[in-house]
């Protein structure tokens, strides 16, 4: 099985989120990068295939050179190789465009996304990339097993969750559930080390149209302080609830 | 060249989104100075999308459309859009609407926003704001297409009364082939999902154990909400995963949240910030979470939540 883990490289859950002085970028400085979460849930599973099924792991940012470390990370994980195609991200189609020259060249049958980034958010890369490669799509996938050519898929829905039979060529928007937090890996002294001999390879984009653009960036309104309420005094909230706030 | 909405059904009949969907495409509509025109798909009755300002219902009737598939309902939506000359296609943010809009997007060429939390700043060119960086900020974006779709947030526009005459005519698409075959249905009956719901009550690790979300299912029945939970919460089993909110669990827009004992660490804040009105009770006044909220109460959950039902109950019973 040869897998294609899309890798988001997204600040740290953790980084406060500020834009440059003209509100177009984002600001980068002191942010600390991470693989997308969930890709990382994407890559451990891959793992799992690799390690129980054989499968060969190639992971791919669609980013400029500083992805590359996010990569080796990945790398450092358990990948075999990395690729790079050298463009800014802008839109989740062009992006989805030059991961789908990715899949057709290198004959995938298995892609493992992840059911959206953390920092745009856009949830529209896999189901664009299965759409424009003409593979099967399963999003909001939280437990995948591969028996030859089949797959079974357990996808979240709202209220629950429901399980999916399909078939390879397969593209999957990953989160938590396909494995477990405690499963996932930090990558170890070997790892990084085997890393660093790993191919990661810099391939140059494709031409393709963005169909959206980003204008400009707005911080939410500072928030007003909090209405303390004494818990002898719950009926106070109720009141505030009912006629303040018009919530219940 | 109407704007088309998609106006989700569950066995037969319309989902609450649909009615904020359709609410939101008639103000776009009113900005083009055009008509809306609803896709729906196996519902009983229709017509009470006329109170939403809908001008005209594709109604769709197929056994085949029983039960959602992603790939073949991105084909409906698209030939029902090639039928009306639709440049704008609405959704929603259910899990289902997400799953097709990137689909309908690759088939139709187009450019989508998702999560938009507002009608467009402007539609010729076409901008809208959306929410990015889990709710940290807000992005406003230019869709360049020629067909645009656009996922509404859920709540964020809120379902607006609009009588119109509605009218309805029956079409029948062409259905695709697909190998992607829904096997089984976990899904709990009668409960409020997160996604729909309007109150959202969420309890954390301060809760100490399963054995005590008695109270906090009681709490939610009471006000007809949601149950969720902090990452922790489900990550010990305590709780199933479906129901972790926050930044790598599921988003939260509700129109109240109620945190009991969750202290408000950032990647809990940014999943439901989104929620109009926050409430939190935490025996810790210093819990980030107070700095976040609209109403906090310092104190014990173990005794102001069972007095919090008896209260809400007389309440209700006004
Ligand atoms: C990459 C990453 C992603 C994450 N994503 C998420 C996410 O999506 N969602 C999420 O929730 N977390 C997420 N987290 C975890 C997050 O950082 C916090 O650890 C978590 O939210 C804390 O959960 P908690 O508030 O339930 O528990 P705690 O932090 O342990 O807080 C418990 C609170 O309960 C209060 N308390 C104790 N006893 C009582 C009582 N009797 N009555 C009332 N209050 C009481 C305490 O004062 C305390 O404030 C993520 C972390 C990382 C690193
Ligand atoms: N620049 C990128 N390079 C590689 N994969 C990406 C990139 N952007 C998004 N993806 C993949 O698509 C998923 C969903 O991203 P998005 O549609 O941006 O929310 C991510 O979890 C990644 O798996």
């Amino acid at each position: 099985m040869k897998i294609l883990v899309c890798i988001s490289h997204v600040p740290d859950t953790t980084s406060k989120i500020n834009f440059t002085e003209d509100k177009t970028t984002f600001d980068t400085n002191g942010v600390q990068f991470v693989i997308n979460p969930n890709d990382e849930f994407g890559l451990t599973r891959a793992m799992w295939f690799k390690e129980k099924q054989g499968a060969h792991i190639t992971v791919v940012n669609v980013g400029g050179p500083e992805t590359e470390p996010t990569l080796r990370k990945a790398l450092a994980i358990g990948a075999d190789e990395a690729i790079r195609i050298n463009t800014v991200a802008t839109d989740g189609f062009s992006v989805a465009k030059q991961l789908a020259e990715v899949v057709t060249n290198g004959a995938y049958n298995l892609i493992i996304a992840g059911r959206e980034s953390i920092d745009y958010n856009g949830g529209m890369v896999p189901g664009i990339l299965a759409g424009l490669t003409s593979s099967n799509f399963v999003n909001n996938c939280m437990g995948l097993e591969i028996d030859g050519h089949s797959a079974t898929v357990i996808r979240e829905i709202d209220g629950g969750k429901e399980t999916v039979s399909t078939s390879l060529p397969l593209v999957i928007g990953g989160q938590k559930g396909l494995v477990e937090e405690s499963d996932l890996r930090i990558p170890n002294m070997r790892g990084i080390m085997m890393a660093r001999k790993k191919p990661l390879n810099v391939v140059e984009p494709v031409a393709s149209e963005t169909k959206t653009s980003s204008l400009s960036f707005e911080k939410p309104a500072p928030k007003g302080a909090v209405t303390l309420v004494s818990p002898d005094n719950l009926d106070e909230l109720i009141n505030l609830l009912h006629n303040e706030a018009k919530v219940i | 060249m109407s704007v088309l909405v998609y106006t989700e059904s569950e066995q037969g009949a319309f989902k609450k989104a649909a009615f904020e969907v359709a609410s939101y495409a008639k103000a776009v509509a009113n900005q083009l100075g055009t008509s809306v025109t609803a896709v729906a798909i196996n519902t009983e009755d229709t017509s009470t999308l006329g109170h939403y300002g809908v001008d005209k219902i594709l109604n769709i009737n197929n056994d085949a459309l029983q039960g959602f598939n992603a790939k073949i309902y991105a084909s409906v939506l698209a030939q029902a859009a090639q039928n009306e000359e639709a440049k704008v296609i609405i959704v929603s943010s259910s899990a289902n609407s997400k799953y097709v809009a990137p689909l309908l997007a690759a088939s139709l060429q187009a450019g989508y926003a998702s999560n938009v939390v507002k009608t467009p700043s402007n539609v010729s060119p076409f901008t809208v704001k959306r929410s990015a960086f889990t709710n940290k900020a807000f992005e406003n974006i230019q869709i360049n297409t020629e067909v645009k779709i656009v996922g509404v947030s859920n709540n964020a526009f809120g379902i607006v009364e609009n009588p119109s005459n509605a009218t309805s005519e029956n079409f029948t698409p062409s259905i695709p082939e697909s190998s992607t075959k829904v096997e089984s249905v976990d899904k709990a009956v009668g409960k409020v999902t997160i996604a729909d719901a309007e109150i959202v009550v969420s309890g954390g690790r301060g809760l100490k154990g399963p054995e005590n979300w008695g109270m906090i299912e009681e709490l939610a029945d009471v006000l007809g909400a949601a149950t969720a939970c902090s990452k922790p919460v489900s990550d010990l089993g305590w709780r199933p995963h479906g129901e972790h909110v926050g930044q790598t669990g599921k988003p939260v827009a509700s129109n109240l949240y109620i945190a009991i004992g969750i202290s408000g660490a950032i990647q809990h804040l940014a999943g439901v910030n989104a929620s109009k009105v926050k409430v939190v009770i935490n025996t810790d006044p210093e819990a980030p979470f107070f700095k976040a909220a609209d109403y906090g109460v310092v104190g014990d959950a173990f005794q102001v939540v069972p007095e919090l039902i008896e209260k809400l109950k007389a309440f209700k019973a006004q």
